[in-house]
Order: structure tokens, then sequence, then C-alpha cells
């Protein structure tokens, strides 16, 4: 269904003025994250760049952005913006012909998710410092903002955003089970098209800052709906439609780097359901003490499963049937797609518990953000409380329970494209389904 | 017809696994009591069982900073200052598997200082264990009934 066949919509999107009205709503908030950071409480729980960062926006986006607007994130995020405008010479008009900095292409070795899986994987590793710890969660901010606003003065459009940003890579990935999606209404017209304004750029805007060309676009993963080839087509053959879910699963990706970061969120997922959701103590210490000799224990652990174990018993799974005899590299990636949903409901049931649990903290941060004893809606001294706690075990179930039904039908759907059985898929996704429940339930 | 009456049977038994009650435990109810050390950031024993029905004393000592514990669903807490103890009585009236979390800020890790109890056996786990076979089941029973037949003429 095309959702910018209404005029009113389309209307919206093509203007550049709402989006930057949310694009410095949301730069304000993330610059005052990280000053929050830097001169606010050490006290996590209370210091607005915790609450809001890991709580708040952790909650908006893995439990509504990614599953149901895909990249709609991506297209609000106020990290590239500075970068943006430095790179454009400009706040709303196109970028120019020429660059104005040095406007190289990504060197093609790094063009892939790789860069994203390293950089999500070195985050992941000092998570419990960065989730608690509020400078240096502003640490990791306001390296991000520098990193993409260093990326676009040497690199041409959003080189951070596509090959390195380690919340882009999951995003883009989940995004393909979003029931919404940018592509082209006829690929006539865009073949016929001269000058692939889309692309390329015009005076209508700049051509596409995530380096796709809109023609070709068949998966969500690396479109950041970002909307620029909707103001700049000159045939109006972009169209915004909402669709089912999982619809670009069906066409599953053959890229190692894809199948990797879907082992390295489903490892993640496991790994913080029994460190963060768990009552071992010791593993807690051993993830938030740093550079100690328990934490190397710790990151060897956590690399070794996301890595080897994971990745290596799938493939033994899958390679182990007659049919999956021989299984190739392509075959394996194509293999590891169910599991995308399986591992985008097991960040869901991960996060309910986390952010239910502290979501009180978000009231008390709002009226004293900064820790120093404001109250500036009242609500400053509210005690924590846990919400819907009884909710919260049944809510995990289903959306377990749920994306494993999710990951068997894109398992029988994508098995066959990879030459082997659904079944030692579905196994695996049974196997580690129910370990799971075991962590959170 | 056979088709639709084996999905209307497993959707029967998905809908038993999720909310049939399980058999009430037959031992009496008993007072259980517990003595947990709290430090950064764990509770030991980091897990405790009592049976549905019992009464749970919780004497809760902490070893360094003041840590709380707060009861998951049952909504009940307690305090210990350091070196001290504070103890808690509730009625374990409600079965499953519930969250103990500190409710006082403790450090870093404080949102994660978590324990367990369980009262009776693991209802979620079993139930949601329970469904995930069954959804893989009619799944591949639903897949197979819908496997094009090739017939010779």
């Amino acid at each position: 269904m095309e959702l910018t066949r209404s005029p009113r919509v389309k209307a919206l999107l093509k203007s550049r003025y709402p989006q930057l009205v949310l694009f410095v709503l949301m730069l304000a908030g993330f610059v005052f994250a990280i000053l929050a950071g830097f001169i606010g409480t050490p006290v996590g729980s209370h210091n607005f760049s915790i609450v809001f960062v890991w709580i708040a926006w952790w909650a908006i986006l893995i439990l509504v952005a990614v599953p149901f607007f895909g990249r709609g994130w991506c297209a609000v995020c106020p990290i590239p913006v500075a970068g943006d405008w430095l790179q454009r010479g400009a706040v709303l008009n196109p970028a120019p012909k020429t660059p104005k900095w040095l406007g190289l292409r990504v060197p093609a070795k790094f063009r892939n998710m790789w860069m994203q899986n390293i950089s999500f994987t070195l985050v992941a590793l000092f998570s419990s410092v960065i989730l608690t710890t509020p400078v240096v969660t502003s640490v990791v901010l306001a390296a991000m903002l520098f990193l993409a606003i260093g990326l676009s003065m040497v690199f041409e459009r959003r080189a951070f955003c596509r090959y390195l940003c380690p919340v882009g890579g999951f995003i883009g990935l989940y995004a393909q089970t979003a029931p919404i999606e940018l592509r082209i209404k006829d690929k006539n017209v865009c073949a016929k098209c001269v000058g692939k304004p889309c692309y390329n750029g015009s005076d209508l805007g700049s051509g596409c800052p995530w380096d796709v060309f809109p023609g070709g676009l068949t998966k969500n993963t690396y479109c950041g709906l970002c909307l620029e080839c909707l103001r700049t087509c000159p045939h109006d053959n972009i169209a915004i439609n909402a669709r089912p879910f999982s619809a670009d699963l069906a066409r599953p990706s053959a890229k190692l780097d894809e199948a990797f970061k879907a082992f390295i969120m489903l490892g993640a997922a496991l790994i913080y359901a029994y460190v963060l959701m768990g009552s071992s103590g010791a593993a807690k210490l051993a993830a938030y003490n740093v550079f100690t000799p328990a934490w190397f224990v710790y990151a060897a652990i956590f690399l070794t499963v996301i890595f080897i174990l994971l990745p290596g018993l799938y493939w033994l799974v899958i390679s182990i049937t007659p049919r999956g005899r021989g299984v190739g590299v392509r075959e394996f990636a194509i293999a590891s797609t169910p599991l995308i949903p399986l591992g985008l409901m097991f960040w869901v049931a991960f996060s309910l518990s986390f952010v239910l649990t502290n979501a009180t903290y978000i009231l008390a941060a709002l009226s004293d953000p900064l820790g120093l004893g404001w109250n500036l809606f009242g609500t400053a001294a509210l005690a924590w409380q846990p919400l819907l706690s009884a909710f919260i075990a049944p809510a995990q179930s289903l959306a377990l329970v749920g994306g494993l039904a999710w990951a068997a039908r894109t398992a029988q759907k994508t098995a066959p494209q990879a030459g082997i059985s659904s079944a030692p898929v579905i196994s695996y996704c049974l196997a580690v389904t129910l370990l799971m429940i075991w962590l959170l339930l | 017809m056979r088709f639709n009456f084996l999905l209307f049977l497993l959707g029967l038994a998905g809908l038993v696994m999720m909310f049939a009650p399980l058999p009430v435990q037959s031992s009496p109810p008993v007072e259980r009591e517990f003595r947990i050390e709290a430090s950064q950031y764990a509770y030991s024993p980091g897990e405790i069982s009592v049976n549905p029905g019992d009464t749970v004393k919780i004497h809760l000592v902490s070893t360094d900073v003041v840590h709380g514990l707060y009861v998951d669903e049952y909504g009940v807490s307690i305090t210990a200052d350091p070196g001290q103890t504070a103890t808690l009585t509730f009625v374990a009236d409600k079965p499953g598997s519930f969250r103990l979390r500190c409710n006082v800020t403790c450090g870093a890790m404080h949102p994660f200082m978590i324990g367990k109890l369980y009262v009776g056996p693991n209802l979620w786990f079993y139930r949601s264990a329970g469904l995930a076979a069954l959804v893989i089941l009619s799944i591949v029973f639903w897949k197979r009934s819908n496997q094009p037949t090739i017939t010779a003429n």
C-alpha cells in the first residue's frame, strides 16, 4: 500500500522543515545528554545521559522504531546532522556539485558491514560500563558525533552511518522485517532517467546520502529513509509503502558480513540476558571491571560465543544433514536469514524487562536531569518502582515464542534457497529460544 | 477437514499450555527462613525456592554499602544498612519465578543487581517451552499439509 499516494503525506515528507525541526530537537537532546554525562551526577540512574539514552531512547528504538519503522530512527538521528551540514556547507540546500571537502569514496574493502560488526562488538564488550556510567556514555556519544563529522569531511555522503555506526548495522539488519519500505514505482522510469538525480543529486536535493541507487533498491538494509530521493526524483517515481512484516527476507542476503551481524546480535542478547538479568554477581563484576583479568575472561567468552560458538554450531547443524553437506559461505549466509526475526524478538524480550523495570527513572530524570537537586516538574523524588511487573513474563514469553514461529516460517522459505533442509535451522532456533526463555523467565 | 481439526487441536493444546492451572502442591505451607547476603552487585544465595503458600522470612545482611531487596510482583521490600540485618516476611501466595532487585542505589551496576525467587515450579518457563515446541510442531505440520502433491494419472 503506497502511503505517499496521499498528497498530504507526500507534501509532509517532501518538505524539509518537519525533518529539520526533528533534527534540531534531537540534536539538542543529544548534546544535552553529552553535557549531562560530563557535568551531571555520576549516579547513572539519576543522570539524563543514562536514563534518556539507555532507557527511553533504547525502549523507543527496539520496541517501536525498528520493528515498525525499520530505519525510521536513522531518518531523524542527530549524529550525522552536523557532519551533513558541514559537508554540504548548508543546512537546507543540497550538496554542491563539487565537494567542499575531500569527498573521497570509501575504499571498496570497507564498503560492507564488517566495520559495523566490529564497532558494535567493541561497544558491546564495554557495555556494562557504558550503560551505567554517565561520563563513559558521554564519551561514546561524543566520539560518535565527532567521528561522523570527521568522516563527512573526508568521505562523500554518510560514511559513518553506512559503514561505521554500531547502531546502524543492526537497525539495517532488522529493518528488513519492518512493515514499511521506500521503493521505486516503475523500474523502466529509472532505467530511462537521465542523470539519475536520486543518486547524483540535483537542485532539488542531495544525491543519496546512503550511497544507494533507489532504482536498484530491493531491501531496507541500507536505505536510511532520509527521503532525499523522494525530493529529487523528477518523475515522481519514489514511494513509501506499507507492506507485510519481513517482506525483504523472502529474498535472503548472501553476504557473510550481514550473516555475522545476525549472529553477533543473537549472541549479545543471550549474553546480556545472562549477565545483566541473571543472578550471578561474578559475571556482572567481570563485565563491569574492564581490563581486569576477569574482564578479559568475560571478553574472551563473549567473542567466542558470538564469533565462533553460535556460527560454528549453526554451520555444524546445517552441514550434518545429507542436503547440507558441502555447504558454502553463500549458502551459510542465506541459511542464517531466520536468525534476523529471531534476534529481533530476543532483543524485544530482553528490553521489555530492562526498560519496564527502570522506566520510573525517566520521570525523575526529567525533573532533575543532572542530579543536582532540581525538581522542574515535581517528579524528582518519585520512588523507583518497576512498571507492569506481572505483564513482563507473559510478554517476554509471547515475544520469544512469536520470534521462534517467525524464524521457523522464514526458515521454511529461505532454507530451500540455500539448498538445505529447514529442519536443522528450525532445531537450532528452537534450542537457542529455549535457552533465552530459561535465561529470561 | 482433517488438517483443520488437527490445527484446532494444536491451538487448543497451546491455550491449555498457557493458561491451565497446575496441580495444587500437596505439602502443607511452612515457614522458610533465608539469610541473604547483599554485596555489590549480587545476592548470596542468588536464587531461593519455596512452595506456594509458604511464609518466607528473609534476613538481609549487607556486607558493603546500603542495599535493598524488592520482590517483583509481590511489591514488598526491605533495606539493610552495612553490617546490619533487616528482616522481611511475606506469604508466597503467587506461584512462579520472581526477580529480587536492589531498590537502593548502590553503585554503577545497581540496576542489574538481581536475584531470583521461585515459588513452586517456574510456570512461565515450562509454559513457554511447551508453547515453543507446540508452535514448531504446528508450523512443520502446516508446511507438510500445504506441500503440493503429485498425482499420477
